[in-house]
């Protein structure tokens, strides 16, 4: 297993070294150790690695991520698995803000608590965050399931679009054009998935609420002018 | 006889003017404010307020036609490992498919490929007709992250982060559901038929610290390779223009108000940002300052017309520029040749800019497929190049006059202003005088 310490190795050799797997390489399993907040880690992965950061890590850990698999044992900071196209982000602890950012798949698991922002512009990724959610998340959200065993803060689902967002929690206040929605049986199959997916135990997909858009923005009109 | 008072002749306010009463019947009446797209179209001073001093007992000048006045721009100097290599200092701004038919992206592509310089996507990512007729091709990277993926990002030639455009710095955009077309809808993830809101912030970052890690992860992302430009709207120049330095950009692209947009409101266009001619020098003396002049290449964009603007942006301090709008009018945009149709929309050639409406008679400004295909891509790429080629060659003509061998040589000091607003803004000389408003007395 190539094993990168970021205390004494530049972040370019890790991240030179997981864009450069040759197709059905075998020794595809990283793992980065000393990691002290450093930014970028595991960015632009687009082969299916698999790599272990034990450690915490700064802003956009494994942005853009294409088909890897990456697990911080530790926290992340602001826009961690930011416009993800497939693959899976697990943080072990908390994330900062915008986690899961404009992401277009795969699946990104927060085991802590996530900051505000948290799926802001999601477009078709997958989020599930085991804890709370700060204010404004899924702002402008396209696509994509954001799932919250805890609570969420103000503005939640502000001028969203088609994403769906389950909290089990209290929702402290819905933001513009967002509304409560019956939760269907296929709701509560793919929550019921997304559970699994995400190895979360002890929830069931009933005791959560949907929200979604109630689509009264979706034309623009001038007497709407006060929803903004 | 009587006499008669002569009458007192009606007299029109100066203040509320025809245009300024249309308006407010028309809002009275409608409820809602104008959008449009295009630029600012009120006067502002601008370049035709600039005039080269030429070659005289003190500078001798270069023989036209024989003595070589090199047109060459390299982008991406500072941190790129692939720089881009420009043929000619005038570059094709970006302009989205979405806003745009397939058709004028192909044309642009087409164009900007046969003259060696370099086109730029838009709001709504790149298109593989794009990408596959621009041999060097700017990968914008917005707020709204439409169609933005890590493939068409490896796959560009540079990468431009922007924060804002000339025709409104500070805001975001709306495409109207009448141009979302399925392919569009498809690019970025939302269903047909809507209004698409373009973000005025970017959705993962904030502020000069923060860009400039993200700055770092798209360096990352794509191996350093590609050179990473920032733009900016003319809002305040110096300080943007410090701070994307600071950032890490390799290129800063500045656009003046002049500058076009697909769609936003007029009383945005009008009324927000600066006249490029403002914003130069402010931006050089930033690089200048920061001792990153030519180092951190500067592009300017907002109302390049001719040959003649091109040299006096480069004699400011530019190393390049960005047409937008007269590309579109190269390739076909307002065209009399239309009239019939632009009258039928209730404008005229020259004037139509309700391009939000998908309707342009040209088949520029739209997505409806019966109008797209009055554009061909060929003919149009081929009319951009030859007018490409006659800016490339009225700046030559103007730098070889004022005794340079190449258009980067251009300077203030070959400068003088026709008006006192041209003159503190360019900050050259009042013609006639030795006078610059702000810096010197008199």
């Amino acid at each position: 297993m190539p094993v990168f310490d970021l205390s004494v190795t530049p972040l370019r050799e890790l991240n030179q070294a997981l864009h450069s797997i040759a197709p059905g390489a075998n020794d595809t399993a990283f793992e980065v150790i000393n990691p002290r907040g450093s930014h970028s880690v595991a960015v632009g992965i687009d082969s299916p690695v698999s790599v272990a950061v034990q450690g915490s890590v700064g802003y956009y850990c494994a942005g853009m991520n294409d088909g890897g698999a990456v697990t911080v044992h530790g926290s992340a900071g602001p826009g961690v698995a930011e416009n993800m196209m497939s693959g899976t982000v697990v943080i072990e602890g908390d994330a900062s803000q915008y986690a899961g950012a404009t992401g277009r798949g795969g699946l990104l698991v927060i085991r802590g608590n996530a900051a505000s922002r948290c799926g802001i512009s999601m477009k078709g990724i997958d989020i599930v965050v085991e804890g709370s959610i700060g204010h404004m998340s899924a702002f402008m959200a396209q696509s994509g399931n954001l799932v919250v065993l805890g609570d969420a803060g103000e503005a939640l689902g502000d001028s969203l679009y088609e994403a769906r967002l389950f909290v089990r929690g209290t929702v402290k206040s819905l933001g513009a054009d967002c509304i409560e929605k019956e939760m269907r049986p296929e709701h509560l199959a793919i929550l019921d998935d997304l559970l699994a997916k995400a190895g979360v135990e002890g929830a069931s997909a009933a005791e959560f609420k949907r929200y979604g858009s109630a689509r009264t923005l979706y034309t623009f009109n001038i007497d709407n002018a006060d929803a903004y | 006889m009587s006499y008669q008072n002569p009458p007192t002749p009606p007299r029109k306010s100066a203040t509320f003017d025809d245009y300024t009463l249309a308006e407010i019947r028309r809002a009275a009446a409608t409820g809602i404010y104008d959008i449009r797209g295009g630029g600012s179209k009120r006067k502002l001073p601008h370049f035709d307020d600039l005039l080269f001093l030429g070659a005289s007992i003190s500078r001798y000048p270069l023989e036209g036609y024989r003595e070589r006045c090199d047109t060459s721009v390299v982008l991406g100097t500072r941190f790129a490992k692939k720089p881009i290599h420009l043929k000619i200092p005038v570059t094709i701004a970006g302009m989205s498919f979405g806003a745009l038919s397939g058709h004028a992206k192909e044309a642009l592509g087409r164009g900007a490929t046969l003259s060696g310089t370099s086109t730029t996507t838009g709001d709504g990512g790149m298109t593989d007709e794009e990408r596959g007729h621009s041999d060097m091709l700017v990968y914008q990277y917005l707020p709204s992250r439409y169609g933005m993926n890590p493939k068409d990002l490896r796959r560009a030639d540079a990468i431009e982060i922007v924060i804002g455009q000339g025709a409104k710095p500070g805001g975001g955009g709306m495409l109207l559901g009448q141009k979302i077309s399925p392919r569009v809808a498809k690019m970025r993830n939302l269903p047909e038929g809507i209004d698409q809101r373009s973000a005025c912030r970017h959705p993962d970052w904030t502020g000069p610290d923060d860009l400039e890690i993200k700055i770092l992860e798209l360096r990352e992302i794509t191996d350093w390779e590609k050179p990473i430009y920032v733009k900016i709207g003319g809002s305040r120049p110096y300080y943007d223009t410090a701070l994307a330095v600071k950032a890490g950009a390799d290129v800063v692209v500045l656009d003046g108000m002049q500058g076009g947009t697909a769609a936003t409101q007029d009383v945005f266009i009008e009324n927000v940002g600066q006249p490029i001619l403002a914003c130069i020098r402010p931006a050089v003396q930033a690089l200048q300052e920061l001792g990153m002049h030519r180092k951190v290449q500067l592009i300017v964009s907002g109302g390049i017309r001719n040959g003649a603007d091109v040299a006096k942006a480069l004699a400011l301090g530019a190393d390049a520029v960005a047409i937008g709008t007269a590309a579109l009018v190269a390739i076909g945009d307002n065209d009399p040749k239309w009239e019939a149709e632009y009258a039928a929309l209730g404008t005229t050639a020259g004037a139509y800019d309700d391009w939000h409406e998908g309707k342009d008679p040209a088949g520029i400004t739209t997505q409806d497929p019966e109008l797209m295909q009055r554009l061909d891509p060929v003919a149009a790429g081929r009319r951009l190049a030859n007018y490409l080629k006659v800016m490339t060659l009225e700046a030559q003509t103007i730098a070889r006059a004022c005794g340079k061998n190449h258009l980067h040589n251009l300077e203030p000091e070959d400068l003088c202003a026709l008006t006192l607003e041209a003159s503190a803004m360019a900050q050259v000389p009042l013609a006639g005088t030795s006078w610059i408003p702000g810096k010197n007395p008199f």
